[in-house]
């Protein structure tokens, strides 16, 4: 670019841009980059062959178990409610439509900690159900079942969220279109509907699976946090803590925080095949394209 | 397939409803649904391709009623007013889509034989292989159309088909679509707003208004013999003037014209800007010259009467402007409704 002489545009000038930048920089590398190399040191700082003992260690390893079947089960269900619901608010009107719209964000804006006592109320044994499981030897709470019903009530908007602006701004005619040329109702949802909205819906998926493998408050909460039986690995790495074993909360918490950024790289993998969607873009100038709704 | 509306209702929260109509289409026809937005006629349409559900009434295809048959068993081929042709899939697939869901099988290279045919009917030949974004709006119109056709419909519904195209690509896709319909010699039923793509395509028009039929027939009958004050405005410019009806003649100034069946009253005067003669003298409405808009190939002349109300007429290029000159309006074709 050739220098000119004209006046910075508002907000351009080079005082302020470099400032910014480096205020920027600053809090990015203290409040998130700090912390985690911090993990990954400690984690390492009696050496690879204690990380390996830390890991090893039965409980530990029960917790990464407990954490990776809790996703298994509640990442799944999550996604083909979020699918239905996406498909129900966007494809269909019915009474309740809109407050359905708000129900489903409630778990944004409510602290994970209260969803986890509000289950207490409903399973535990002074509960609403807690009689009829018991008499039925159903366990609920202080187990797999209350931590994936926890989980999944966390992390319930995610799919929804990320699928009905998408959704929205396509409209119906697709479906309509596919349907009068004799498509039934499946093929339509998975020639059609499905090709339009997988990369919103992928990254839907990924988003509640950090989140539900990162979830801590309200699985404390029903998990009653049993070393070895129903711990997941947020709580291990609080107990380990506790215990004084810092070096072993950091190598289980390093565990996290690699599964999380094996999360992030798929994401923006998703995001650059996304953007190479240019080439096959959506409906003629109507909807926007994916690349341009995931944020 | 000949196709019969009877006293069909539909009601809606909003303004697109449609109260008690009744039309038949003869087999092989090709009718326009025409009528200002909210008049129902893409409800009408939608009613008729099965994507929504009367309220009251019956729709047969044949002797068959099809009120209830759901959209996909109904075999109707539909082209929706922004194409809605499917964004990850190339025309060809596009095109391909229906009879790969079709319930008769078809082999490979019978559907891909079928999607050349389909492409050189709407001539597009080469383009199989692009996607959706990457042609044109006409041509995305014609594939729509393609992909429409290659289900074999019974009967080929259309909305607003040309609604989304520019003025000449408008003109253009208008003739070719009549061409390709007196080929194949599918009914056709299409929805638009605009009178000149009616006239211009329909082998008959029906007029809509409020959810109801206003006027049925052929561009000319529709044209020469407007059924109500409505139809003659929404056909095209008209003028209206105030007048007087006594003993089956209408009043104004000293001029009187025929109007045949109107009660005595207060009635409404219309004629085309086109149906005015100008006279400095003689008989006439008197009137005022107020201003000229000058168009490509006529002078469109603003006159007031002498009470004040206003007239648009159009005059030969060469008509000399002179704001305030005084004469005397003589009109062809008048037409009286009651007010």
């Amino acid at each position: 670019m050739a220098k000119t002489r004209r006046p910075p545009r508002i907000g351009d000038a080079p005082v302020f841009r470099n400032t910014m930048i480096a205020v920027v920089l600053a809090l990015v590398a203290l409040i998130i980059v700090a912390p985690l190399a911090v993990i990954g040191y400690e984690a390492f700082s009696r050496g690879i062959a204690y990380f390996g003992k830390t890991i090893a260690n039965s409980d530990t390893r029960h917790a990464i178990l407990m954490t990776a079947m809790t996703a298994l089960i509640a990442v799944p269900i999550n996604t083909a409610f979020g699918v239905a619901a996406a498909w129900a608010i966007t494809k269909f009107d019915f009474p309740g439509r809109r407050l359905l719209l708000i129900v489903i964000e409630i778990p944004f804006s409510v602290s994970p900690i209260v969803a986890g006592v509000a289950y207490l109320f409903v399973y535990g044994l002074q509960g609403l159900f807690g009689e009829a499981l018991q008499s039925a030897d159903v366990k609920i709470l202080f187990a797999l079942p209350g931590i994936v019903l926890a989980s999944m009530f966390v992390t319930a908007p995610f799919v929804a969220r990320e699928l009905i602006p998408l959704m929205q701004a396509q409209g119906r005619d697709l479906e309509e279109a596919a349907t009068s040329l004799g498509a039934s109702g499946w093929r339509t949802f998975f020639f059609v509907t499905l090709p339009n909205i997988k990369w919103a819906l992928l990254y839907g998926v990924i988003l509640c699976n950090s989140r539900v493998m990162g979830e801590f408050g309200a699985v404390s909460v029903v998990s009653g946090n049993i070393r070895g039986q129903t711990n997941t690995l947020p709580l291990h790495i609080e107990l380990l803590y506790h215990d004084y074993n810092a070096v072993g909360a950091f190598a289980a918490a390093s565990i996290l925080a690699a599964l999380a950024v094996v999360t992030l790289i798929a994401k923006v993998a998703l995001e650059r095949r996304g953007a190479g969607r240019v080439r096959r873009p959506s409906l003629a100038g109507t909807a926007p394209s994916i690349s341009e709704t995931t944020p | 397939m000949k196709i019969r509306l009877d006293t069909v209702v539909k009601t809606f929260d909003t303004f697109r409803a449609v109260h008690g109509v009744s039309l038949d289409i003869e087999s092989g026809e090709l009718v326009a649904l025409l009528g200002p937005s909210g008049s129902g006629k893409t409800t009408i349409l939608r009613m008729v391709a099965g994507l929504e559900f009367p309220d009251g009434g019956a729709i047969y295809f044949g002797d068959e009623n099809a009120t209830d048959i759901e959209v996909r068993h109904r075999g109707v081929g539909f082209v929706f007013q922004h194409y809605a042709l499917f964004p990850h899939m190339t025309v060809g697939e596009n095109i391909a889509f229906g009879m790969k869901v079709s319930k008769t099988r078809r082999s490979a290279t019978e559907i891909s034989g079928r999607v050349e045919h389909l492409l050189r009917l709407v001539q597009l030949e080469g383009l199989q292989d692009r996607f959706p974004a990457q042609i044109s709006g006409g041509q995305r119109q014609r594939v729509a159309l393609a992909r429409a056709l290659a289900v074999d419909p019974k009967v080929l519904l259309l909305d607003e088909p040309f609604g989304a195209l520019d003025a000449n690509v408008r003109r253009d896709l208008r003739r070719w679509l009549r061409k390709i319909h007196d080929e194949l010699g599918i009914t056709t039923l299409f929805v638009t707003h605009d009178q000149a793509e009616a006239l211009d395509l329909a082998d008959r028009v029906v007029i809509l208004d409020k959810g109801k039929i206003v006027q049925t027939g052929t561009p000319e009958e529709v044209c020469r013999a407007p059924a109500s004050a409505f139809v003659m405005n929404f056909l095209g410019d008209a003028n209206r003037l105030k007048v007087t009806v006594s003993g089956e003649k209408a009043q104004i100034q000293n001029v009187t014209f025929d109007a045949p069946d109107i009660a005595d009253g207060p009635a409404e005067l219309y004629f085309r800007p086109a149906d005015v003669t100008w006279r400095e003298g003689g008989h006439g409405i008197q009137a005022t010259i107020a201003r000229v808009i000058d168009r490509p190939d006529s002078r469109r002349v603003l006159a007031l009467t002498v009470d004040g109300q206003s007239i648009e007429f159009d005059a030969a290029p060469e008509f000399p402007f002179r704001a305030g000159a005084h004469g005397y309006v003589d009109i062809r074709r008048p037409r009286v409704y009651p007010v």
